[in-house]
């Protein structure tokens, strides 16, 4: 942690505007990253839909920013509505005691239903309040968060690195402090067996459900500041590619850590964008091909991966300081 | 008079299509209990089989109800072999997996053939109710669920293969020692609901776009159509076909299709809180 | 002193489909007993247990624990008010430490500094104090089996169940485990569920027999082991 503080001290002052807004977004995907990091690795929920919550805290912040010109309150709004959301998904889900293969599935039909929903709204009847959605088109021109208080003032480009930046940062401590608590260690118990856990008297539906909606407060947050870093949001936020994407991201870093979804979604957003350049291979193509065989090869990630080959070379417990 | 009998025909196209887009992923599923998540991209394969077949020359009908399920179905063997049959028992990475291949399909068929829609035209002719004109096609597609779900009923009941079948999917373990291997049964299962799936695509390639992209449209209802029914094959595609697509038509008539789709999607999720195995979970339990 | 029954379940039905796997079963402890219970294979004994533990909801009957009717809860209530089960296959957190497991228990009891007293006092009770750091999932089966019971007895709870706690052990395992339940026996009331004739000599002072799903007898461990119709029903019609 402190080695991410000192990064984000550092970087702007080594690189410029352009590339610190490129680094940014980077960090942003990364807090969407850890939000599936937790809720999957650690609290063992399988959902295949996180984009779901990240496309409402951009769709939430936008309408509301549009709607009150003055950025704090869609920030917090941005953060609690894809979690109200998430209450109330997860209430069905985990009371009704769905298995992991229907979870997985439900999660991922509510992606596709906003996606579906959120881009057939293109007509000018359709608006909240003085925001059009705008369907397929997106809502362009979102104004930026600024300083509380003070719509004139507008976060710049290094500032607004330094919020999100120190976002995830304070977001990875949080969740490092809840998994090391009370809290945490019953969430990952349930994770491991959750009869055992509930024959101990834990009730094991509540825990998923907060976990779950810790995780899409976190999304919600990521979904934000996506909508401000391009000032513009469109239903692709709720596609079927971005929680594709969510997913690759923790199967490649190694589900079960932290750390490793970051460096995942990092090394995936450099490789998309690498592959975006030129025409023959297309992104979906090497997504797909990155997850079957990641899947079928690598199944438990790079961090881990990478943590048994040092074991297996170096003979002695490597502090992963990860651990599950 | 005509309005019900036009609302009655709209609902029983909706409940057919339904019937259609989910036979293969519910054969799948009640087969290995994962859910294909590439199931919209074979249907996109179907989908893109029956035009090439079609602008070759083939007969229309032909294309869809045969070059589109073999070509898909061979597909699905091959899938089978390389992915699905390393991951036995692994159910969520099979989902997984097949959300790759899934990946991989848009990716290749949109880096080969590009972003363009296609599309072949209907099949001529239409008939009137009072006022309103019914599509020979509408009346074509139910009719082929009909006799789609008849197909399936007699190959599981009335077939060795569909005996073997039936008795590997309650207990793989017993099938082993009868000397059936239970591998062999999922490959060909898994062929099978690939190509009902491609069938599938080729016969809805008439009545939508057919782009790379278009498995997404179709996924959502047959997902949740397929766990709405519950482990079932036969059973639960009828009766979540019935249900859903029931609250689908009658909920775009209210509104717009997409809160129709909607509407099935809150149906569906409310009614799992209460069934949680789907409907045959709990009613008509144990039947096909 | 109380009167009311520690457990009790008055009519109790399980049926699932077309068999019937609890049959009107009236079964009473009293607190701070220790009773077995006994049946041959498929007599309905786990699913008994399961029925007082929340994991299954009875088809009919009821299921009281102090007097409160708990009948059909849900599974998380009944180790709240004060009922811990060993299952037949033990079910531990395979991934994580003795220790871990044994404190997740407490830790729900307990305020954190105590949690942590009543975890080492329990696993030196249990005799698991070397074996505290290592992984649940990898010990044998016998330890495995005594890691659950330190599980369970970390709750303190006041009705402890045991799905066949000797099951898989060495006999000189099975002595200590007897050893410790008599022990546990001082402060908690336990039922305990068993095959092994021996073992339940050696701990047994009332013995409740299962036979279909219902009770067939309830009696001191040498009756029942003499009765005829105990004989008949574990060793088929001849042996009688």
């Amino acid at each position: 942690m402190l080695l991410g503080v000192m990064a984000t001290l550092a970087i702007p002052q080594w690189v410029d505007d352009f590339a610190l807004i490129q680094i940014t977004i980077y960090v942003v995907m990364a807090i969407l990253a850890i939000s599936q990091a937790f809720i999957w690795g650690f609290s063992g929920i399988l959902c295949f839909g996180q984009a779901t919550f990240f496309g409402l805290g951009a769709y939430t912040y936008a309408l509301a920013v549009v709607n009150m010109g003055e950025s704090t309150l869609p920030v917090l709004l941005a953060i609690a509505l894809p979690g109200m959301f998430a209450v109330l998904l997860g209430y069905f889900m985990f009371y009704g005691r769905l298995s992991d293969v229907y979870m997985g599935v439900i999660t991922l039909t509510v992606s596709l239903i906003f996606f579906s929903s959120v881009n057939s709204t293109a007509g000018p009847e359709w608006r909240i309040g003085n925001a059009p959605l705008g369907g397929f088109n997106g809502i362009p021109a979102i104004p930026s968060i600024n300083f509380p208080g003070n719509p004139e003032d507008p976060l710049d480009a290094v500032t607004f690195f330094y919020l999100c930046a120190f976002s995830l940062i304070a977001i990875y401590g949080g969740l490092r402090w809840l998994i090391s608590s009370r809290i945490g260690h019953v969430i990952v118990a349930i994770k491991e067996n959750e009869q055992r856990a509930t024959l101990l008297g834990f009730d094991a539906r509540a825990f998923k459900l907060f976990a779950f909606t810790v995780g899409g407060c976190i999304a919600g947050l990521s979904g934000c500041f996506f909508a401000n870093w391009g000032s513009f949001t469109s239903p692709t936020v709720f596609s079927l590619g971005q929680s594709a994407q969510i997913i690759v991201w923790v199967i490649v870093g190694g589900l079960g850590t932290l750390v490793g979804p970051i460096i995942g979604c990092m090394a995936i957003q450099w490789l998309t964008t690498q592959i975006g350049t030129q025409q023959t291979f297309n992104s979906n193509l090497v997504l797909g091909v990155i997850l079957v065989v990641f899947v079928l090869l690598v199944p438990k990630g790079i961090i881990p991966s990478l943590g048994d080959v040092l074991q297996k070379l170096f003979g002695k417990k490597v502090a992963k300081g990860e651990d599950a | 008079m005509d309005l019900a009998l036009i609302v009655s025909v709209q609902v029983l196209y909706a409940i057919a299509t339904l019937v259609i887009i989910s036979s293969g992923l519910a054969v799948i599923f009640g087969m290995m209990r994962v859910i294909n998540l590439a199931h919209g991209e074979f249907l996109m394969l179907g989908a893109y089989s029956a035009i090439f077949a079609t602008k070759a020359g083939v007969n229309i009908w032909v294309a869809m109800l045969v070059v589109a399920p073999i070509c898909v179905g061979l597909f699905g063997i091959v899938v089978e072999r390389l992915i699905i049959r390393h991951l036995y028992g692994r159910m969520v990475d099979t989902m997984l997996a097949t959300w790759g291949l899934s990946l991989l399909c848009v990716g290749l068929v949109t880096s080969l053939i590009g972003n363009t829609t296609s599309g072949v035209s209907t099949p001529e002719g239409s008939f009137s109710i009072g006022a309103y004109s019914v599509s020979l096609y509408t009346m074509a597609l139910i009719v082929i669920a009909v006799l789609l779900l008849l197909a399936i009923r007699w190959v599981l009941r009335s077939t060795d293969w569909g005996l073997i079948a039936r008795g590997t999917m309650q207990n793989p373990g017993m099938a082993d020692v009868l000397g059936i291997s239970p591998t062999r049964v999922y490959s060909i299962t898994f062929a099978v609901g690939a190509a009902l799936s491609g069938l599938a695509g080729g016969l809805l390639a008439p009545v939508s776009g057919v782009v790379p992209t278009m498995g997404g449209s179709f996924i959502a209802k047959a997902f949740i159509t397929v766990i709405g029914g519950g482990s079932s094959i036969l059973a639960g595609t009828v009766s979540a076909s019935a249900l859903f697509g029931l609250i689908n038509q009658l909920a775009t008539f209210i509104t717009t299709p997409v809160f129709g789709e909607v509407a099935l999607f809150i149906a569906a999720v409310v009614m799992l809180r209460m069934l949680p195995q789907g409907i045959t979970g709990r009613f008509f339990k144990g039947s096909l | 002193m109380s009167t009311v029954p520690l457990i009790e379940t008055r009519n109790l039905n399980m049926r699932f489909g077309g068999v019937h796997a609890t049959r009107d079963v009236n079964f009473k402890l009293s607190d701070g007993e220790l009773r077995c219970i006994i049946g041959p294979n498929g007599a309905g004994k786990s699913t008994f247990f399961k029925q007082l533990t929340g994991q299954l909801r009875p088809t009919s009957g009821q299921v009281l624990f102090r007097g409160q009717d708990i009948t059909g809860c849900q599974p998380h209530v009944p180790a709240r008010l004060g009922i811990g089960i060993k299952t037949q296959v033990p079910s531990l957190f395979n991934g994580l430490s003795v220790w871990e497991n044994v404190w997740l228990s407490a830790c729900r009891v307990y305020p954190k500094a105590k949690a942590l007293e009543v975890t080492r006092d329990t696993l030196e009770r249990v005799g698991l104090t070397n074996l505290q750091k290592s992984t649940a999932g990898m010990l044998a089966h016998g330890q495995r089996q005594w890691v659950e019971l330190a599980v369970v007895i970390a709750a303190d709870p006041g009705l402890i169940l045991l799905d066949e706690p000797a099951a898989g052990m060495s006999d000189q395992e099975v002595r200590r485990t007897a050893d410790l339940i008599l022990e546990i026996n001082k402060s908690h009331a336990l039922i305990v569920v068993e095959h092994d004739m021996s073992f339940i000599r050696m701990i047994a002072k009332m013995v409740t027999v299962f036979h279909q799903g219902a009770i067939l007898t309830e009696d001191l461990p040498d009756a029942v082991m003499n009765n005829p119709t105990v004989r008949q029903v574990y060793l088929g019609k001849k042996a009688a």
